[in-house]
């Protein structure tokens, strides 16, 4: 091999993997169609625009639900609830799990064991059941709910890749040299230790988003999530299973949108992780 | 026998931990329920109901005590296995939950050798095959399942077994139970496979990289270099080594596997565990609620504790460390 200089170009190169190509195109299409939902879809999501239950025609590309609305635009919509709350929800494991990951990294060795065991536990609940917890404690499903439930569930996963993170960054030796030379522990966060541990967690967020979609498609579809009128994916499907005897089509069409949601994000992570992590590539 | 000691002392350790973690789980659950809002008093009163019924409410579920009082009360019911009575039906929550676990263990347990029957010839397949065509395709295809939904395999499985093939019921639990096996058998057919496909989604990537650590490693070359055939090698050698992350992906699969029944019991209307769970929160059931996730919690954290034994079992230069993760 001829690596001797990793130079731009090789970097560049890199990033054009085919699996994150087609992972970040997935996503992107998602994105472009979720946020086209702000301003148009081709019928009025809560009009009665065609048959019963119709199956998909050139006037309805998915065919309509069992009350004639035309399924293309609930899944559109689908698309901008399920990129709504995985963005609420990562943005909010984020904040509390970074947070508590690097509390526990610095904190003393007992209050780090006891933050360590509880995490630990957390993680030993499914996402799912601690947002059905959640849930259940607030007063009612509900958009905001839903997000906050699966944020806070994958927080605790984050704060544990943290701390595992950051605890490696602070055994180096320029740690130590930093501390000596009088850098306190805020500048140490600043300077050296979220900088060495961001790639990593940002693939991990990455991962996160395509759970959380998951989590909220589970979430709605036990009638947990949002209420009607949210197309969620899981809202749909759970609908459809009603007259999958009828109609079997309404059944795979959202779930066709979120799989190809879910595999476009872990595509695109695998790919983030090939970049930030040069040992990877020669796998 | 020093190997004897070290283990028990190992399981003695162990068994310690189990004990403090069962202690902070009880703590997480009723923190978690009763530090979000509403009253778990709410669920006795109907909608408008006058102050004085609500106060009799909170007296009678204990809300009225300070939480200290309450968490001290709520331990000494747990200490003598009082999960307390349903709000809606009167049962004692022990007592469904047990007769829900005649449904719930069987589906899980079935499921779980299922998957590893399936995952761990198909994983140890895709590593040691990985260059040629059906090791690239179990691959691919293990990595496309981690990311469907459960609810939507199961779905799928109902359209393509129950409505077009009419070979299985969609949903349902015969009323005999188990005492027709192979009624109930036939009934959680769909279930069961459903959970197989998707823990061997997850199970056979595991599988693969562990398969591939050993095929990487020193005393592989070693032991053919000493005149072992490849694959005398791998089985003298591999399984052993390979074994030790495989099992504990297993406990934390079997565990999720265990609590994500909620989602598959309600695909197939089948009533389990995680039925009895759903109805709880969509009644505001508390007593239910609550003693579901904690039987639960003690299931995952026993079949977290069998794991690491087994881990210790199987791996002698474990033995002598001590039971913390890191």
């Amino acid at each position: 091999m001829t690596d001797a200089i990793p130079t731009l170009a090789r970097a560049s190169s890199l990033r054009l993997t085919p699996a994150f190509l087609v992972g970040a195109a997935l996503v992107g299409l998602h994105v472009v169609v979720g946020l086209m939902t702000l301003l148009w879809t081709p019928y009025d999501p809560t009009a009665m625009t065609g048959g019963r239950l119709a199956l998909p025609s050139l006037a309805h590309w998915a065919g309509t639900d069992r009350l004639g609305r035309d399924l293309f635009t609930e899944i559109m919509i689908g698309a901008r609830i399920a990129l709504a709350v995985g963005t609420g929800a990562v943005a909010i494991a984020a904040v509390i799990g970074v947070t508590i990951g690097l509390l526990a990294a610095f904190a003393s060795r007992t209050v780090d064991d006891v933050l360590a065991a509880t995490l630990d536990i957390l993680i030993a609940f499914p996402t799912l059941l601690l947002a059905m917890l959640i849930v259940a404690a607030s007063d009612g499903a509900s958009l905001g709910t839903a997000i906050l439930a699966i944020g806070v569930a994958a927080s605790a996963i984050v704060a544990r890749l943290t701390r595992i993170l950051a605890r490696r960054v602070l055994a180096m030796d320029y740690i130590t040299a930093a501390r000596v030379s009088g850098t306190g522990w805020l500048g140490i966060i600043r300077i050296h230790v979220l900088p060495n541990i961001w790639p990593t967690l940002i693939v991990n967020f990455a991962l996160q988003f395509g759970l959380a979609v998951i989590a909220e498609a589970s979430l709605s579809y036990l009638g947990l999530g949002a209420p009607p009128p949210n197309a969620s994916w899981g809202r749909l499907l759970q609908e459809a299973q009603a007259t999958v005897y009828t109609a079997p089509f309404g059944a795979i069409a959202p779930g066709l949108a979120l799989v190809s949601l879910v595999i476009g994000l872990n595509l695109f992570a695998d790919g983030l992780r090939d970049v930030a992590d040069p040992t990877r590539r020669r796998r | 026998m020093i190997r004897g000691a070290a283990i028990l002392a190992y399981v003695v350790r162990r068994t310690a931990i189990l004990l403090v973690s069962m202690l902070i789980a009880a703590a997480v659950l009723f923190l978690l329920l009763r530090l979000l809002p509403g009253d778990p008093a709410n669920a006795l009163v109907s909608v408008g109901a006058d102050p004085e019924q609500i106060e009799a409410a909170r007296r009678q579920v204990g809300s009225d005590l300070p939480i200290g009082a309450q968490f001290v009360r709520y331990l000494g019911q747990l200490g003598s296995f009082d999960l307390g009575a349903s709000f809606v039906s009167g049962v004692p929550v022990l007592e469904e939950i047990g007769r829900r676990l005649t449904l719930t263990l069987p589906l899980t347990a079935l499921a779980f050798v299922g998957a590893i029957l399936l995952a761990l010839p198909l994983g140890i397949l895709a590593a040691v095959k990985r260059d040629r065509w059906y090791g690239g395709v179990i691959s691919v295809v293990s990595q496309l399942g981690v990311a469907v939904p459960v609810f939507w395999i199961g779905i799928l499985l109902v359209t393509a077994f129950a409505v077009r093939l009419r070979l299985f019921p969609s949903s349902g639990f015969p009323t005999s139970g188990w005492r027709d096996p192979l009624a109930a058998l036939h009934q959680l057919a769909l279930p069961i496979v459903t959970i197989v496909l998707v823990m061997s989604a997850s199970l056979i990537r595991y599988v693969r990289s562990a398969t591939l650590d050993v095929m990487g490693s020193d005393y592989l070359r070693t032991a053919r270099a000493l005149g072992a055939g490849y694959s005398e090698a791998l089985v003298r050698h591999g399984i052993r080594n390979g074994a030790v992350p495989v099992i504990s992906i297993l406990g934390i699969e079997l565990a999720s596997t265990l609590l994500g029944a909620v989602v598959v019991e309600r695909v197939f209307s089948l009533p389990g565990l995680g039925s009895m769970l759903l109805s709880g929160i969509e009644q505001r059931d508390y007593p239910s609620v609550q003693g579901v996730l904690f039987v639960s919690t003690l299931m995952v954290l026993i079949v977290g504790f069998a794991a690491d034994l087994a881990q210790r079992l199987v791996d002698p230069r474990l033995r002598g460390t001590s039971g913390g993760r890191s």
